[in-house]
């Protein structure tokens, strides 16, 4: 498939993942930022952000299997996930953890346990979405299209 | 923002880039930002780079201190540290938070004249209040933007600093437009763009930021 072609299927899924609210004004913000200087800095900082959130996941997922369940520690691995989720534009991940803080709040385990699962979940589509993306990405400059959408 | 820097760039008296670097051999605007989150370090970082601004990135208050000299282990300072013209720190971080952090720059006499910017996702009024009152220059809404850092430097850059303290610190007013919830309109040409109206704390989309004041006017607030 020629550049072209792929331009048109990059722009239209990325257009999709916004309306789909994987991804919101946020990640607009760091296209904008990469230039010919840092050409890699939107993958480089997703890819910090699956590192860092598979962190955090795994955390939580010890934190909550806890006899003593410590909800301020819970809280502060969620209460980071959201930051960082909302700092990258993923979207459906940040609502997630702003249900799943209330959760901690109310001290509710069942539900935190829920909210671990749809969390987990949302940020696996969105990983999958990602690497979509960055590989048509990558499929334009190796057909000698230019880089940006 | 390529294109926007630019702009700015042939508004600029000769070849001075936004943070003050000119062929002549002015020093470059030296940023020290303190965050926690790797993602937001990278970030916050090349926002500034962008601005051609020197940047400093730690990941803690206590290497924030130890970076400027502050934490009494060391009492020479780095060459690097008597040149940070702004901190940017997030307010929760483990440890030390950003307000402690602010609190022990402004204890400096050597640190306390430079500004500090609290960023934080969470817009809780006392706690915007507090930094303000004990001299935080602006309190910015994460995720930080780049209009936001632009923003930033270009007044300080310019000495409008020096402008704001013939007000004084001021707390916010408690009739504040941000309880309110309604559009407040830009304050000055250069404010960011008004945000989109949420009651929710948590809102994403919404950029905010709330300075001792920046500008004639009396209020500063910008829409939730």
């Amino acid at each position: 498939m020629d550049a072209v072609h792929l331009k048109r299927q990059l722009i239209t899924f990325t257009e999709q993942l916004f309306r789909e609210g994987f991804l919101d004004e946020q990640f607009n913000q760091l296209q904008q930022l990469q230039d010919e200087n840092n050409p890699n800095f939107v993958v480089e900082v997703v890819s910090l952000f699956f590192q860092d959130t598979e962190r955090l996941l795994d955390e939580l997922s010890k934190a909550l299997d806890q006899a003593n369940l410590d909800f301020k520690k819970v809280d502060g691995h969620v209460h980071q996930l959201k930051g960082s989720s909302s700092s990258i534009g993923a979207q459906r991940v940040q609502r997630t953890c702003i249900i799943f803080r209330n959760y901690c709040n109310e001290k509710n385990v069942q539900a935190c346990l829920k909210c671990l699962q749809v969390v987990k979940r949302e940020f696996a589509l969105l990983k999958s979405k990602m690497e979509t993306l960055f590989n048509l990405e990558q499929q334009i400059l190796a057909a000698g299209g230019p880089p940006s959408i | 923002m390529a294109v926007a820097g630019a702009v700015l760039r042939q508004n600029l008296p000769g070849n001075m880039d936004l943070c003050g670097k000119t062929g002549k051999g002015v020093p470059e605007f030296h940023v020290l930002a303190v965050d926690d989150s790797i993602v937001d370090r990278k970030v916050i970082e090349k926002l500034l780079r962008s601005l051609s601004c020197k940047v400093t990135v730690v990941d803690s208050g206590s290497r924030a201190l130890q970076f400027l000299g502050l934490d009494g282990e060391n009492s020479s300072v780095g060459f690097d540290a008597l040149k940070v013209n702004l901190i940017m720190t997030d307010y929760s971080m483990p440890g030390m938070t950003g307000y402690e952090l602010l609190k022990k720059i402004k204890g400096s006499s050597a640190f306390r004249e430079i500004p500090v910017v609290i960023m934080s996702s969470e817009r809780i009024l006392a706690r915007i209040n507090r930094c303000l009152e004990e001299g935080a220059e602006e309190f910015l809404s994460k995720p930080v933007k780049f209009s936001d850092v632009e923003r930033l430097t270009r007044y300080l850059l310019r000495g409008e600093a020096d402008e704001v303290s013939e007000f004084g610190k001021r707390k916010l007013p408690k009739n504040c437009d941000l309880e309110v919830s309604s559009p407040s309109s830009p304050s000055s040409p250069s404010s960011p763009s008004p945000s989109s109206s949420s009651s929710s704390d948590d809102s994403s989309s919404s950029s905010c930021s709330y300075s001792r004041s920046s500008s004639p006017l009396p209020k500063r607030c910008k829409s939730v």
